[in-house]
Parts: C-alpha cells; sequence; structure tokens
C-alpha cells in the first residue's frame, strides 16, 4: 500500500504540491487527472523521489517516511527497486538494443542471470506484442512501439507499483491505442499502476479510483463512477472540455 | 634529394616509433584517465569537504589550459630539480626526460579532455538519468551503464582532436632533451644544410602519423554509432 500524508512540494515560489493526502490502493489502477501545470506529474514523480517534496509523510508497506528529514538514499533505492517508471518521453535507452532495455535492470539491478533476464525479457516483449523487435535499437521503434518496450521494461522488475507519467501524450491516436491496450491488459493481471492521463476515455475503462488534481490540491479522490457521475461544477467542465470529440461509444 | 630522403626515412621513423608514437599514446591513456577522474570530480553534486576537492581541481584544468605547454616542460623538467624540501626532496626532483615529458603531456591533455568528457556528460539527456534510477540504479551504475557509453559517442570527435594535437605537440619534446622524430630532423638538418628538405619531410611524417589517427577516429566514430540512425 502506498499513501501520502499532508504532503507539499515547492518549485521557487510556485506551491506544486499543497497538503496532499491520499492512498493508492494496490492491485488497482488508479488514474490522476487534472489540467496542465496543476501538479499531477509532481504528485506522480514524487512517489519514487524523482521529485523531492519537503514535507508530509510517505508510507510504503511498512515503511513511514517523514518527508521534512532528509531520507537516506538506501531508502530511496529500495522504493525505487519496487516501483517502476514509464515515462512520456519514453526515456529508452538508445544505445542497448530492445532486449537489453528490458534486460538492463533485471541484470544490473537484481543481479540476474543473463540467460535468465534474457529469456524473461523475450516473453515480456511478446506480451507487448514485440517480440520480432528484440535486436533493434529504439531508434527504430515507432513511438507506440518505444512505449511498450518501455513498459516490458518495467514489468521485467516486477514491480509493486508502476508509474505511468502521460504515457501516451506523444502518439498519435492509432499508437496511441497499441500502448493502451497494452496497459487495460495489465490492469487486468491485477498489477498496482498510478496513471497519469489527458485521456478520459481510457481512464473510464482502466480505472478503479481517480484522483482530480488542480492547482496542487486534490479536488476529487473516489471511485471512477462517482468521478463520472458527479455535480460538481469544475469537474463536469473539465469532462466535458476534454471529451469534446467522444471515444467511449466503441 | 632522393638520396636525402632515403638516408634519413630509417633514422626519423626510429625516433618516431621509438618516442614520438610511445610517448603520445601512453600520455594520452593516462591523460584520459586524468580527464574522467577531473569531469567526475567536478561534476559532482556532493557538497562539504567535497567543494575544495572540487575547487582544487577546477584550479588544475585553469592551471594547465592558461599556460604554454613548452613552459610546463621547462617547469617540470628543469625546473623541479630546483624544488628542494628538507626531508622529502633533498637533492629537488630530477626526472628522466622521457618521464618528465609523459608527465607534462599527460597531466595537459588531461585537463583539455577532463573539459571535453564534461560537457558529453552533461550533453545526456535528463530522462536517461531519471529513467535508469527509477530502475532502481546507483549513481556510479548509471553512469558506468547507462551515461558513458553514450558519452563516449559524442566525446569522440573532440577527444580524437585532442590525441591527434597531442601527436604533434610532442615534437616539443626536442626541447628537454627527448630524442624523438622532431629532434632528429634537426640534428640531420645541421648535418647536411638542407632544412627545407628535412622539415618538410618530418612534417610529412607526422602528417601520416595523424592521417592513420583519422582512419582510427573514422571507424570507432562508426562502432559507437551504430544505434543512431540518421538521414544526414
Amino acid at each position: 500500500m502506498l499513501k501520502l500524508e499532508n504532503v507539499t512540494k515547492t518549485f521557487g515560489n510556485h506551491k506544486a504540491l499543497k497538503d496532499v493526502s491520499t492512498t493508492f490502493p494496490e492491485n488497482k489502477t488508479t488514474v490522476i487527472v487534472g489540467p496542465s501545470g496543476s501538479g499531477k506529474s509532481t504528485l506522480l514523480r514524487s512517489l519514487n523521489f524523482l521529485e523531492r517534496p519537503e514535507s508530509g509523510h510517505y508510507y510504503f508497506d511498512d515503511l513511514d517516511i517523514d518527508l521534512s528529514k532528509p531520507v537516506s538514499s538506501q531508502t530511496i533505492l529500495n522504493i525505487r527497486r519496487h516501483t517502476e517508471m514509464v515515462f512520456q518521453g519514453y526515456n529508452l535507452f538508445p544505445h542497448l538494443s530492445v532486449i537489453k532495455n528490458v534486460m538492463e535492470g533485471p541484470v544490473q539491478v537484481l543481479h540476474q542471470a543473463k540467460s535468465k533476464a534474457h529469456d524473461q525479457a523475450a516473453l515480456l516483449l511478446a506480451k507487448v506484442g514485440l517480440a520480432e523487435k528484440a535486436d533493434v535499437y529504439p531508434a527504430q521503434l515507432s513511438g507506440g512501439q518505444a512505449q511498450r518496450v518501455a513498459i516490458a521494461r518495467s514489468l521485467a522488475m516486477h514491480p509493486e507499483y508502476i508509474f505511468l507519467d502521460e504515457p501516451t501524450s506523444a502518439l498519435d491516436p492509432e499508437l496511441e491505442l497499441e500502448v493502451l491496450k497494452v496497459l487495460l491488459q495489465i490492469a487486468k493481471e491485477k498489477q498496482s499502476m498510478i496513471i497519469v492521463t489527458h485521456n478520459l476515455a481510457f481512464a473510464r475503462q482502466v480505472a478503479d479510483k481517480i484522483i482530480f488534481v488542480e492547482d496542487g490540491q486534490i479536488l476529487f479522490d473516489g471511485s471512477e463512477h462517482d468521478f463520472f457521475a458527479t455535480d460538481n461544477k469544475r469537474i463536469l467542465d473539465f469532462i466535458s472540455a476534454m471529451t469534446f470529440s467522444d471515444l467511449e461509444d466503441d | 634529394m632522393w638520396h636525402i630522403i632515403q638516408t634519413s626515412t630509417p633514422q626519423l621513423l626510429e625516433a618516431g616509433f621509438k618516442y614520438t608514437i610511445p610517448i603520445a599514446i601512453v600520455s594520452f591513456i593516462i591523460g584520459l584517465i586524468i580527464a574522467l577522474f577531473t569531469a567526475l570530480i567536478r561534476l559532482s553534486a556532493k557538497r562539504g569537504a567535497f567543494l575544495v576537492l572540487k575547487a582544487i581541481f577546477r584550479f588544475y584544468v585553469w592551471l594547465f589550459r592558461s599556460t604554454p605547454l613548452l613552459v610546463q616542460l621547462f617547469i617540470v623538467y628543469f625546473g623541479l630539480p630546483y624544488l628542494k624540501i628538507k626531508g622529502i626532496f633533498p637533492n629537488g626532483i630530477q626526472l628522466n626526460p622521457v618521464v618528465a615529458g609523459i608527465i607534462t603531456f599527460s597531466l595537459n591533455t588531461g585537463a583539455y579532455c577532463s573539459e571535453t568528457i564534461r560537457a558529453s556528460i552533461l550533453s545526456i539527456p535528463e530522462g536517461q538519468w531519471e529513467a535508469a534510477y527509477s530502475i532502481g540504479m546507483t549513481k556510479s551504475v548509471v553512469l558506468r551503464r547507462i551515461i558513458l557509453p553514450q558519452a563516449i559517442r559524442i566525446s569522440l570527435p573532440p577527444l580524437a582532436n585532442s590525441f591527434i594535437s597531442l601527436v604533434k605537440d610532442t615534437s616539443l619534446a626536442a626541447s628537454i632533451t627527448i630524442v624523438e622524430m622532431f629532434e632528429v630532423s634537426q640534428q640531420i638538418a645541421a648535418q647536411n644544410y638542407q632544412p627545407l628538405i628535412m622539415y618538410s619531410l618530418v612534417a610529412v611524417y607526422y602528417a601520416v602519423f595523424c592521417t592513420v589517427l583519422t582512419w582510427l577516429q573514422g571507424y570507432l566514430e562508426k562502432v559507437t554509432s551504430r544505434y543512431v540512425t540518421t538521414t544526414r
């Protein structure tokens, strides 16, 4: 279980997170939505300490971290070994072939034998539909393929949580669909995920829980059903603005 | 003229293979190690006592880039014998000329190459660090497995520049009594009174050495760029 309590983060004079408290249930998909610059990426990146909040509490399984005190690099390393991040810009390692990208964490971090890591990576690439791309370099992939490799790379670590920061924002709708299908499949397998996205049609399908963030604060924190049934004027406006091309009747 | 070329070539090449090339290669390898170490220290985010170390390395780079290489050679070879410290160096530091040359060339190349390596590490996108950290890598693993392999590709052309410069700069070693290729050409010219032919000839041999290095650079660029697709 991952939980935040009264977390704040400021960049200079800008308060990116104001007293944020929420929980991210296990084996469920939590979707974070909100306007650009609302703090939703900061919230996600705080979860694996790519951003360092300055106060509040961070709970992960039996870890209880007081964010106003120094956090040891060993603790951060430990959290990062149990969570994975998928980025908007993929951030594959360009000098390593696709399969080596997927093997890199298991071999270098978990110290798995190369043959074992290779077999697992091949299975994961097949799972995301890219078995035949194992030996090419990332530069030869489309955006949708690159993001599916990034998802395979995160799965290879058997993380407790996968964080996805606008994973399809850089993709055209067709490539986006490839990636969303993979994510839906993973969600069905009860992988705990936290996804920041602008795609409300996808959020509706995949989310067990939705968090709406605006101006560094959580305005809504509840089930997917309650989010779309809300009578909160601000959220209704947001939903109608985001779904002007309504994708949900498929 | 043909006779002069024929008779002096063996002597020039012998000096080239005995001094010019070995001094250049050894100095460059030591220089690269110094450069990598210097770049990593200067890029470190560590605070406290580490700031003093960073300042020392910044001073080192400044010193060797701001003074002429010839002057550095003179200080190390002719100057250090007069650095008499009671108990440690009662008779000053007397160095064999080749050792003095290699020390000076290594430190000089190290200062320049540290800037090349530092800039190439800084040019790797932040997302590479973030992705590697997110997997759970420690900083040293990120550097070794993710950042440096990519930085090498970027730093290769400027490092090759430094190496080619170094090969030619070894001619300055003539001034500290090393009988390298240029010194030999001077000696022969003093005997046969043909400075134009002798210095042109030695220039050709430097150019040949550097051309081979340029080919080597091209090959290494190809190998290290195999993962990059370009339309150029």
